[in-house]
């Protein structure tokens, strides 16, 4: 038996490329591609003839030469004579810390703010609506200016301290607010802190296991156990009793008035809180909006029958309510911390030593290396958002609806 | 996505084909109008009066360079800039040059591919503060804190001085002059420092001058200057040359008020003539016309008349001549001849 196969013979022809369905698609990516890379070298070539005609070279050497400028922040070591990298390291730490506490600070604003915009009392609601208006509908940098002038303008300088004069330090002359910044006690670790620092991440994980074994048990018999009480006790009691035991392993040094300014303690200058309350409530007024309509998502019916079943308004809140919610409102709250993140560079403004103002600003300034500081910047602040997404996309997948 | 970028990518290399051109020159020709950068506002050196026209002595320096240019000292766009961003303004080509209080320092001649074209002002770094401080040398400026503009070679000198007298200080990185007095006008610095020039000029803008002081200490030389991009030296010798006709025009007694009885015909002293080109070709070796000088000095007088109105004595900023005079009267000014 035979069949006869009936193959064309010329089964492909050029002008199939551009005719033919199957292929037209690919041609168009080809070309396109073909387009992009050849404007993208045209980029460099201009960019290196450029480069040339300045007589510039592009060359990361400059890192590790000195940089020759102070910083005043600074969470590790450094001084005039470190390398210009060490210096680009200490200001992406003092970004990465402004944008971690600005990020916690707007998560717990924004809840807040955005649960009580919903409430039922119309002076909290109302109030709440006019703080999410103003913040948001203002640009940032005018906030940042307003509370690092309200700071440096309203608070005593530190000689205001002194004998007889108007201004003196709070709680039990532990602390003291001046328009340098805010002075606090700083703890002093001494030998055995290390023991204690065990025993608090032990009772931590002892808090842990008990909440889970409370859950499984309510789950089982529907005893509920006093959850609270005990975490509140293996979060206290054992570190509490170690740190006498081991003979105080860890004190607090105090801040004193000596010499032009407040000496010893930990100082939090207010370029730094005015960057970080700025960032919390401009993003806490967003995040806010968010939780309203990760809330009203979440169809009403939900709310009736939670109080069908006897529970409170805060239980329903926490238990029904939230944990739908959270589906709706992680993914528009990584953009939020991302945008805080990058919006942390207007810290210029108040001369907050990020990295924007040591790698961005003095040191391409003292080496005129613009391209090359440019470059690493962006290199940066697009790291450091790819993990933020990434870390919050793990957590958000732990959270979003499991569909089996 | 795709589209977008190749758009933006095409715009940037638009933009950066724009920066590689002709001769500033001819830039500044076809424009009809002198790039200029100055600071962000410095009573008597750069700052706008009260119709909005910019005065000052580094204004009166672009003003020459647009006489001589262009015919017409108002023929400037005057491009405010902060420490931060003058040297990418000047590189980039957003200004044809930069007059900025800019100390002229090795690295940025030769790393920053930057040409001085000579010494306008010769200063030193020193510190201000309150009367009411106690403080009669930077010396006991220790754990002080202290204000500074960022981007400044102010701030290099000042991490020098404390370290090498083994002293604390904590600095608070400020962007402009305006920023920095307010805050150490509200006391959240102990001290203020840049060029001592700069402190006598912001002290005289406040209330009370007496009620501060400036240290007697000078930690730094500071000699300011006008500049422009390395590799078109034309234009390098232009500006340098307006400078030195400014100078020489005072060392001369050519004045803004007779300049012009001068230059109508050649005179008995031949250096002036050759200044003022009634004899010779000197403005025509720069590409300019023969009465070049004339127009840069009838702009905003010579060297001595500019300091004098803007930051001299009789000025509320009340600085003296010091080493800014000229060499004949035992200060450090000195011009190349005219030949």
């Amino acid at each position: 038996m035979t069949i006869s196969v009936d193959v064309p013979k010329d089964s492909f022809r050029l002008s199939q490329l551009l005719y033919d369905t199957r292929y037209r698609s690919l041609t168009i990516q080809v070309v396109a591609f073909i387009l992009l890379m050849l404007s993208f070298s045209w980029l460099v070539s201009n960019t290196v003839q450029n480069l040339s005609a300045l007589g510039k070279d592009f060359d990361f050497g400059f890192l590790s030469t000195p940089a020759g400028y102070d910083i005043n922040q600074r969470l590790i070591e450094y001084s005039s004579q470190s390398s210009h990298g060490r210096a680009a390291i200490v200001g992406i730490l003092n970004t990465l810390l402004v944008a971690f506490l600005g990020c916690i600070v707007a998560t717990v604003i924004g809840v807040l703010v955005g649960v009580l915009r919903l409430s039922k009392n119309w002076v909290v609601s109302r109030l709440m609506a006019v703080y999410v208006e103003a913040l948001r509908n203002v640009p940032l940098l005018l906030w940042i200016v307003l509370i690092f002038a309200l700071m440096t303008e309203s608070t005593p300088q530190p000689r205001d301290f002194r004998e007889g004069g108007s201004a003196s330090m709070l709680l039990g002359d532990t602390m003291a607010i001046t328009n340098r910044g805010v002075f606090i006690p700083k703890p002093i670790w001494h030998d055995g802190s290390m023991i204690l620092g065990a025993i608090f991440v032990l009772s931590l994980i002892g808090i842990w296991a008990f909440r889970r074994y409370a859950r499984k048990r309510q789950e089982q018999t529907g005893d509920i156990l006093p959850v609270f009480w005990v975490s509140l006790g293996l979060l206290i009691v054992p570190v509490t009793l170690f740190y006498f035991v081991l003979g105080h392993p860890v004190t607090l040094e105090y801040p004193e008035l000596g010499g032009f300014n407040f000496q010893g303690g930990l100082q939090i200058r207010n370029s730094l809180i005015a960057l970080w309350f700025a960032l919390s409530l401009y993003t806490g007024a967003f995040i806010a909006e968010i939780v309203r309509a990760g809330i009203l998502a979440v169809s009403k019916g939900q709310t009736e029958a939670a109080f069908a079943l006897g529970l409170r308004p805060n239980r329903t809140m926490n238990l029904v309510i939230l944990p739908q919610a959270m589906r709706v409102i992680i993914p528009p709250l990584i953009s939020q911390f991302l945008n805080l993140t990058k919006n942390s560079s207007l810290a210029i403004a108040v001369g907050y030593m990020d990295v924007r103002a040591t790698l961005g600003g003095i040191t391409i300034n003292q080496t005129g290396r613009e391209l090359e500081g440019m470059l690493l910047l962006g290199l940066f602040y697009l790291t450091a958002s790819l993990m933020i997404s990434s870390v919050m996309n793990i957590y958000n997948n732990r959270m979003k609806l499991k569909e089996r | 996505m795709k589209k977008t970028i190749f758009l933006g990518a095409l715009t940037v290399a638009g933009l950066a084909a724009t920066a590689a051109s002709a001769s500033t020159l001819d830039d500044v020709l076809a424009r009809g109008k002198l790039n200029c950068g100055v600071s962000t506002g410095l009573a008597g050196f750069a700052a706008p009066d009260a119709n909005g026209v910019w005065q000052g002595f580094d204004v009166d320096m672009c003003r020459a360079v647009a006489a001589a240019v262009l015919g017409d000292p108002m023929a400037v766009e005057f491009v405010p800039t902060t420490g931060q961003t003058r040297f990418t303004a000047l590189a980039s080509g957003e200004v044809d040059m930069l007059a900025r209080n800019t100390t002229w320092t090795f690295s940025r001649d030769v790393d920053l591919k930057f040409e001085f074209a000579g010494t306008n002002y010769y200063d030193g770094q020193g510190f201000m503060v309150p009367t009411s401080l106690g403080v009669s040398s930077a010396k006991d400026l220790d754990g002080a804190t202290v204000c500074i503009q960022t981007g400044t070679t102010t701030e290099l000198n000042l991490a020098d001085f404390f370290r090498s007298n083994n002293i604390s200080y904590e600095p608070v990185p400020i962007e402009t002059n305006a920023e920095a007095l307010q805050q150490y006008n509200a006391g959240a610095c102990d001290a203020y420092t840049t060029d001592a020039s700069g402190l006598a000029a912001s002290r005289a803008t406040f209330e009370n001058p007496a009620d501060h002081i400036i240290l007697p200490e000078i930690i730094s030389k500071e000699p300011l200057a006008p500049l422009v991009r390395h590799g078109d030296n034309q234009w390098g010798d232009i500006v340098r040359w307006t400078l030195n006709a400014l100078i020489t025009a005072e060392e001369l007694g050519v004045t803004s008020a007779n300049v012009a009885e001068h230059a109508a015909a050649a005179g008995d002293n031949p250096e002036v003539n050759r200044l003022l080109g009634t004899e010779g070709e000197l403005g025509a070796m720069l590409g300019l016309s023969a009465d070049w000088a004339v127009k840069a000095i009838a702009a905003g007088g010579n060297y001595g008349e500019s300091f004098e109105r803007n930051i001299g004595s009789s000025t509320p900023i009340g600085l003296a001549r010091g080493l800014n005079a000229l060499w004949t009267n035992g200060g450090l000014l000195y011009s190349p001849p005219f030949r």
